[in-house]
């Protein structure tokens, strides 16, 4: 087991905080207030090979590992966690998705575009009444010789109103539950697709929620990935491999958030001395740090499971609840370092506060982890 | 278009130095290793000219001990094509001389059209590598390079003067440049590139097996200037306090 990055990392990890700090970082409150999608950052991200990287160079990515994905995904996250969402979505779940599932044709088509950043993609699984229980959803898509009609709302969709196409889940066969889901993808423009306003978010502002609308909307029967009734699956599969992104992404907020403190516990004084001499502010950097640490840990393995083929569902929950829950905690104990100026917009740590609590809602919340975690463990469905 | 670009490993310069029981170098432990600042500018630079020229060859030159490993894949990573490395053990050769003769026999056998270097390096900053190339191979030589045009068999340069002024200067290829900071936007290098270098060669020669001269210079004690901050109280009438004032701001700040 070797826990140092190698060199190839070190310069992954270099490149992601630096194109983090020159352009991400200047203008992230100002994005955060304005809810302002950063477009041209993230088309700089996909000329650097950020958006699709663990595709192999054929279908336009960058052919990195998983742990080589997630070093760079938590630099990016570290400075803004709504560009690591989108880098995050277009990566762990669209490109992956179509690396794992889509055929040959589909990979050209479309895999090419999304994983060298020319395009921008979406997963789109819930519906108002279903998160959780997927199976629930009410999307339908009926075959019409060489079509299929799409019928449906969809919401909480990231990217939904920046992105070229869209993977969405829909039922092609009623009343046999999840088995009757499959997946579609769509591109933006096709009659009968639309999207709505973007949602007014707590946090990761800069990522463009919405809900997407499918009216009659005709696309090709070559646009179906994998078999009719594999949607569930292919989804499930998926999820796995975003939970891992996400969890990297909590990650990257819990450190920002670590380091902001270590920064101003060591400027800020009071009584005649800088706070970091307190006990009570240095428990919390300890704790801070060591959850920092195990939530890194935690993510790398089930990383490395994944790179070697290996299941890795349990640890990939373990870790997204672990980080998550850090993520949350580290932020709200960074805003109280901080004090009256941890509370104020211009700090820039109250952001992450609000940032860190999405991590542990969406690609399955803590309470679906821990029961993927149980179920695992105790051998029950 | 052959470009050479000499790239160094130096310090960060946020770190902070010991020096060694000796007293001849820094304690290298611990310290964060960089590309050289100007030399990411040269690097840059290189690789734009041979963009522009839409064919060519860049390779880099480093010269330095296994740590400067990290540095060449940066230069791969970022599209050098292949790089050269002089590798020397500590203690490290600080003459300027020696290291432009070692240099020369290395780039002599690539024979270049074009050498480029950072202005200084950020370390010793002795600022003589690029020019005494240039002598020694014979090229035209120019420093403080802020900008580059090819023109078949010559190439164009602006210079920077003092107070502001600039110059360009048509000189004769093959040259060499010594290449001022800021006068292009170094890029990132892309995932690609990252994981393409270790495909690209780095050929390995032995500064020990090229020294053909002895060491003009070395250093004898390196020490640490640590900067003292001390407070001085003003006293006085008005009139006293303002004069004072001034002489401190005139004869020991020094503002103009």
């Amino acid at each position: 087991m070797d826990f140092s990055y190698t060199e190839e990392q070190l310069l992954i990890q270099k490149t992601a905080r630096e194109f983090a700090l020159d352009h991400l970082a200047p203008c992230v409150i100002n994005r955060d207030e304005k809810a302002e999608f950063p477009a041209e950052q993230i088309k700089m991200m996909g000329e650097l090979g950020f958006m699709g990287m663990m595709i192999p160079e054929k279908w336009g990515g960058a052919e990195i590992d998983t742990i080589g994905y997630c070093i760079a995904l938590e630099e990016i996250n570290a400075v803004d966690a709504s560009a690591g969402v989108i880098m995050s979505v277009n990566n762990s779940l669209v490109c992956q998705l179509l690396y794992t599932y889509a055929n040959d044709n589909q990979k050209e088509k479309y895999l090419k575009k999304l994983a060298s950043g020319e395009w921008l993609g979406a997963f789109s699984l819930s519906e108002p009444q279903s998160g959780s229980d997927a199976s629930n959803m009410l999307a339908v898509a009926k075959k019409d010789n060489d079509h299929y009609i799409i019928n449906g709302t969809k919401n909480w969709v990231s990217s939904g109103i920046s992105c070229d196409a869209v993977i969405v889940f829909v039922m092609t066969e009623k009343g046999i539950g999840h088995k009757g889901i499959s997946a579609f993808i769509v591109e933006k423009g096709t009659p009968g697709f639309s999207h709505g306003k973007k949602e007014n978010k707590l946090g990761i502002r800069g990522s463009d929620t919405c809900e997407l609308y499918f009216e009659e909307c005709k696309v090709s029967a070559e646009n179906l990935i994998g078999e009719e009734g594999n949607g569930f699956k292919i989804a499930l599969g998926t999820l796995d491999g975003g939970r891992i992104g996400i969890a990297t992404q909590a990650l990257g907020i819990a450190r920002a958030a670590l380091d902001r403190s270590i920064e101003y516990a060591n400027e800020r004084k009071q009584f005649g001395k800088t706070i970091s001499s307190f006990g009570a502010i240095q428990d919390k950097i300890a704790t801070m740090a060591t959850n920092v640490d195990a939530s890194r840990l935690l993510i790398h393995r089930a990383a490395k499971l994944k790179d070697e083929g290996k299941p890795y569902k349990k640890e990939a929950a373990m870790a997204k609840v672990f980080a998550s829950q850090t993520a949350m905690q580290n932020a709200t104990d960074c805003v109280q370092i901080f004090g009256g100026y941890g509370y104020m917009q211009e700090y820039g740590v109250e952001r992450l506060m609000r940032d860190a609590k999405i991590t542990q809602i969406y690609e399955g919340t803590s309470e679906i982890q821990q029961l993927i975690i149980a179920r695992t463990l105790l051998g029950n469905k | 278009m052959k470009i050479c670009v000499l790239v160094k490993q130096i310090p960060g310069s946020e770190a902070t130095f010991n020096v060694t029981p000796d007293g001849r170098w820094i304690q290298e432990s611990g310290l964060p290793f960089e590309m050289n600042e100007s030399d990411i500018y040269a690097l840059e630079e290189a690789l734009q000219i041979r963009e522009k020229m839409g064919e060519g060859e860049v390779f880099v030159v480093t010269l330095g001990p296994d740590r400067c490993q990290k540095t060449i894949r940066e230069a791969l990573a970022k599209g050098a094509d292949r790089a050269i490395h002089i590798k020397e053990e500590a203690p490290f050769c600080t003459d300027p001389l020696t290291i432009a003769s070692v240099f020369t026999q290395v780039i002599r056998e690539e024979n270049p059209e074009l050498v480029l270097s950072g202005l200084q390096s950020d370390d010793l900053g002795f600022g003589q590598t690029g020019v005494l190339i240039g002598e020694m191979l014979g090229m035209t030589t120019a420093t403080l390079v802020v900008a580059t045009e090819i023109q078949d068999e010559d190439i164009r340069v602006k210079r920077e003067l003092e107070a502001g002024w600039f110059q360009w200067q048509t000189m004769k290829l093959p040259a060499s440049l010594a290449i001022q900071s800021g006068l292009n936007t170094p890029r990132y290098p892309s995932l690609r590139g990252i994981m393409t270098a270790r495909k690209k060669e780095i050929k390995d020669v032995s500064f020990n097996d090229l020294r053909n001269v002895d060491f003009l210079q070395s250093f004898k004690k390196l020490s640490i200037q640590h900067a003292e901050k001390h407070t001085e109280m003003i006293e006085g009438s008005v009139d006293e306090i303002v004069s004072k004032l001034v002489n401190v701001f005139k004869n020991e700040i020094r503002i103009n």
